[in-house]
């Protein structure tokens, strides 16, 4: 093996294990909801290539309002779903739509594009 | 908009108000409960007697009181608890409202102030938090353009908010995603265009006339790929400039997606050949420097098309919801004041009564009052023929008016009307997943970072033991790798199907509540049907009339049908019906006594008349004479035989049952034709139980359960091991829906938000069922056919991506076809979803279908 190949090796290795930590290994850091004085946990969420913030913190027992704004056009984000709660909502660009829901049991639950492609977490406390 | 007939005599539009006598206001207030002569006096004495108040005159018919008041002394308030006063409900309209530029706890002072100035306006109160306004007014005086215009005059402004589901929404969804395509097919036409010609000037020596003048490693050739590199750069920033942005965004949050593996795709070609063409003295042979803008321009311009594609085909995928959108009335002529004004459907309150003419659209749900029609329901039912509709029945919004002109009394508006719910119920349906989508997410998160790992394990692979010129090689299947992967495809195969499938059963009349009950209708073993309501009408009608001892079926039919005109017995309404539906006009009874358990006795036209079971008869010893035989044959065929003596003589017996509906017994003949078992559920007796079922077919009957146990025996053939769905109506059959794999729900009318089941019927057929899980069963196969194509594609797609064909054919794909591919395949699985569409229901005899 010449000495050009173990380069193009060692690099392609640290590559893949770059990958695997950036994607699969860091945990990202959630976002606390602020209550509101209508009762509600609130925290507004921009859908742009993704959830930002796309790990939310709440407390159980109080109802949660998410408030979506979309802004770009690309179709794949056009709905928001949160399976555990049985809700979704279709987001037109630019507009906030709020999705509320009432988390009773403590956990981590996903929310996501229909596709799957964007995915965030809302963690019940 | 508005009511035009107030405004006209009004010296202000937004006033509301009738100019009366000097000083004086004259108002026109509802009141609901009004049933007689002499309620309308006692609510007259009691308006009148409120202070300032110069006349008041209530009008039976319209609901509503004229008041002329000195608005000095008095106002609608106290007018209304007057009304209430007397015992009467004067109804107000509520509507919530959005207003923008509230910055101020001042501002809500002088909103509230300001819709409380404008008549008719009971309560305002305005909320800074959510900047909403929550106005109570009296519709008969305001309407609400007249409220918003007040909030406008106090120097805000009230932000429209069309409720979600207006067409209008609809059109702006229509246009975002046109405005998407447009945009994305001018990216393509400027990809093709300098696409085109980079792909020839790429490989000059390919083509005879170019040879000679741009040989290999010519100045004139490094100028061309120099102006190549420039043009692919503008592609990039141009055509391609969504999937660098999108891939940003993406790893921002750790996330990869299509984009970044378009964008790390064309990249890498792109800056491996701007390297190649600028410092071509760092590579050791000349055949490494060849340049690979064709790739980058190439590949974003083809998955640019695709993607154009794709928003086209995602159009048409959701269709059936833009269909049912659109299907909502705009306008309605509502009777106000005794007069006949157009308002915009959304302003159409309960309580209204809306004016509908021979082919014009039901603008909400309401009940007949006056007239009658036929009505073409199809629209919401999937009935085809239209449906007779007299004095009372319930008529449904977007229906079309056919035959005759009637009016009817509003029971539903806005969002609670059928058709809105059936609008909600069908988005969130399509919104929800199919539990198999289950596997596609979890493998989605680790998809796309895997295939960048074996782009780089290729690369390396080929570096390390590829022929030369391994780098070019290597350089070739990375970037073929990175392409050819096509998440969009695996994640898009479950969803598009839901989309169609769940649209295509809502056009069917069929509501399915998600992709859970979806897939489990399909693997269904036991269907359970509820008899009453379901199998049958679930309302008794007359079916025999036998006549003896000398008198004839009619006389029988109108003395027994006269008795029972006072009775108030549900079996005693399906004679008067019967005896009403034969033309006979039924005599008035005296001396009526109804005996509980028995049966009642009554004079009429000078005779006494008996009618009850055959204990009564017994106890009053009536002689039979053979009659009883007659009643136990029409009881072994599930009817209810009633004798009827007069003047202490048998004069017959008068049967009634509950008919099956007509289309039952090819339904379940159906149903069994599908490999499904089918059983019959009922409280009733054995007998009829059984006398039912060999009517309609049907071998296996659980009778005489009582209503709490029907979810218990749903359960107990779920231990069977059976997947089992319960068929009933929503109400009194609820816990079994619940209890049931899947439960049917069987809807008439306008109630179709049933919360128990997980479809629901909209026409109150089975036929439904049929067609419920035939949909399930082609949707469902349409969606493993989305989700194997897409596997079997990514799986097959990616080791020949990689070359592992090369050593034994020597095939190694192109980065271009590899563009092809990619967007073929997403394509395709939109396609085959839309090829739903197309979907016929099969003919009870097994017919054709694809």
């Amino acid at each position: 093996m010449t000495w050009d190949k173990i380069v193009v090796d060692v690099v392609g290795l640290g590559l893949i294990g770059f990958i695997v930590w950036f994607f699969w290994l860091v945990k990202a850091k959630g976002v606390k909801a602020a209550l509101t004085s209508g009762g509600y946990q609130e925290q507004m969420v921009l859908v742009k290539g993704g959830y930002t913030p796309d790990v939310i913190v709440v407390e159980a027992g109080t109802p949660v309002r998410l408030n979506f704004v979309r802004q770009e056009s690309a179709s794949c984000s056009e709905m928001v779903l949160l399976p555990a709660f049985d809700k979704s909502a279709s987001l037109p660009e630019g507009k906030t739509v709020p999705v509320e829901f009432l988390p009773k049991e403590p956990g981590e639950y996903e929310f996501a594009c229909q596709m799957g492609m964007f995915r965030g977490k809302v963690i019940v406390e | 908009m508005g009511s035009t007939e107030i405004a006209r005599s009004a010296p202000s539009a937004t006033t509301g108000v009738r100019a009366g006598t000097s000083g004086a206001r004259r108002v026109g207030l509802p009141v609901a409960g009004l049933t007689c002569h002499n309620c309308v006096q006692a609510v007259e004495r009691a308006l009148q007697a409120v202070p300032g108040v110069t006349a008041a005159t209530v009008n039976l018919v319209e609901g509503r009181a004229v008041v002329e008041y000195d608005p000095d002394q008095t106002g609608l308030p106290a007018l209304r608890e007057a009304v209430k006063a007397a015992g009467y409900r004067s109804d107000t309209a509520r509507a919530r409202f959005t207003i923008r530029g509230i910055t101020c706890a001042s501002c809500v002072t002088k909103i509230e102030k300001a819709l409380l100035g404008t008549p008719g306006v009971l309560k305002a109160s305005v909320s800074m938090g959510t900047e909403e306004a929550d106005v109570e007014y009296l519709p008969s005086v305001a309407d609400l353009g007249a409220v918003k215009a007040a909030v406008g005059s106090a120097g805000y402004e009230v932000a429209e908010s069309p409720p979600p589901a207006s067409p209008e929404a609809a059109d702006r969804e229509a246009e975002a995603r046109e405005a998407e395509y447009g945009s994305l097919m001018r990216k393509w036409w400027f990809g093709a265009a300098v696409g085109t010609f980079t792909m020839i000037m790429s490989y000059p020596w390919l083509f005879p006339g170019l040879r000679d003048w741009f040989p290999r490693e010519s100045q004139r050739l490094w100028y061309v790929w120099a102006g190549m590199g420039v043009g692919s750069l503008a592609v990039i920033l141009y055509s391609g400039n969504h999937f660098f942005t999108g891939a940003w965004q993406g790893l921002r949050h750790r996330s990869a997606n299509m984009h970044t593996l378009i964008a790390l795709g064309t990249g890498v070609a792109w800056i491996y050949s701007t390297i190649a063409l600028l410092f071509p003295q760092i590579f050791p042979s000349s055949e490494l420097t060849d340049v690979y803008y064709d790739v980058t321009v190439v590949v974003i311009a083809l998955v640019d098309l695709g993607l154009a594609m794709e928003l086209r085909a995602k159009g048409r995928t959701s269709e059936a919801i833009k269909k049912l959108i659109g299907l909502q009335a705009k306008t309605a002529r509502v009777l106000r004041d005794g007069n006949e004004i157009d308002i915009s459907v959304e302003e159409v309150l309960v309580g209204d009564i809306v004016v509908v003419r021979p082919g014009e659209k039901i603008p909400v749900d309401g009940a007949i009052v006056e007239g009658s029609s036929a009505v073409d329901e199809s629209m919401v039912t999937g009935e085809s023929l239209p449906v007779e509709k007299k004095v009372g029945e319930e008529v449904i919004g977007a229906t079309l008016n056919k035959t005759g002109a009637f009016k009817f009394r509003a029971t539903k508006v806005g969002k609670d009307t059928a058709l809105a719910n059936i609008i909600r119920m069908v988005r969130d349906a399509q919104g929800s997943k199919v539990p198999v989508q289950r596997i596609v997410d979890a493998v989605s998160g680790y998809f796309t970072p895997s295939v960048a790992i074996l782009a780089i394990l290729g690369f390396m692979t080929w570096y390390t033991f590829g022929p030369p010129p391994a780098v070019v090689f290597a350089l070739i299947v990375a970037v073929t790798t990175l392409i050819i992967a096509c998440p969009c495809a695996l994640g898009m195969a479950t969803p598009m199907s839901l989309t169609t499938g769940v649209g295509l059963g809502a056009l069917n009349g069929i509501l399915i509540r998600g992709g859970e009950s979806l897939q489990t209708a399909q693997k269904l073993q036991t269907i359970i049907l509820d008899k009453t309501g379901t199998i049958t009408h679930g309302k008794p009608v007359l079916t025999d009339v036998v006549a003896s001892g000398g008198f004839d079926e009619t006389t029988l039919l109108r003395l027994a049908g006269g008795v029972e005109k006072s009775s108030e017995h549900p079996l005693a309404a399906a004679i008067v019906e019967g005896a009403k539906g034969r033309g006979l006009t039924l005599p008035d009874a005296a001396g009526f006594n109804a005996i509980p358990g028995h049966g009642i006795e009554a004079r009429i036209e000078g005779r006494a008349l008996l009618l009850g079971n055959l204990k009564f008869m017994r106890d009053r010893k009536i002689p039979l004479d053979g009659l009883d035989a007659r009643a136990l044959e029409l009881a072994d065929g599930g009817k209810t035989p009633m004798f009827v003596a007069i003047d202490g003589k048998p004069a017959g017996i008068v049967a009634v049952a509950d008919t099956v509906k007509e289309d039952s017994k090819e339904a379940i003949r159906a149903l069994r034709g599908m490999g499904l078992e089918v059983v019959m559920i009922t409280g009733d007796n054995e007998r009829t139980a059984k006398a039912i079922a060999r009517q309609v077919g049907l071998e296996r009957v659980l009778a005489e359960v009582l209503p709490q146990d029907k979810a218990f025996n749903v359960q107990k053939l779920q231990l069977e091991g059976k997947q089992v769905a319960m068929v009933g109506d929503g109400i009194n059959d609820a816990p079994a829906l619940a209890q049931a794999d899947v439960g049917f729900a069987i809807g008439t009318g306008t109630d179709v938000a049933i919360a128990a089941s997980d479809i629901t019927l909209i026409k109150g057929s089975l036929r439904g069922v049929v067609l419920a899980i035939q949909i399930s069963r082609a949707t469902m196969r349409n969606v493993y056919q989305n989700l194997i194509g897409a596997f079997i594609y990514n799986v097959l797609g990616l080791p020949i991506a990689l070359g592992v064909l090369y050593p034994f054919f020597g095939i190694l794909l192109s980065p271009l076809l590899a563009a092809v591919a990619m967007s073929f395949s997403s394509v395709t699985v939109i396609m085959n979803a839309n090829r739903l569409k197309r979907w016929k229901p099969r003919t009870a005899s097994g017919g054709t279908g694809p």
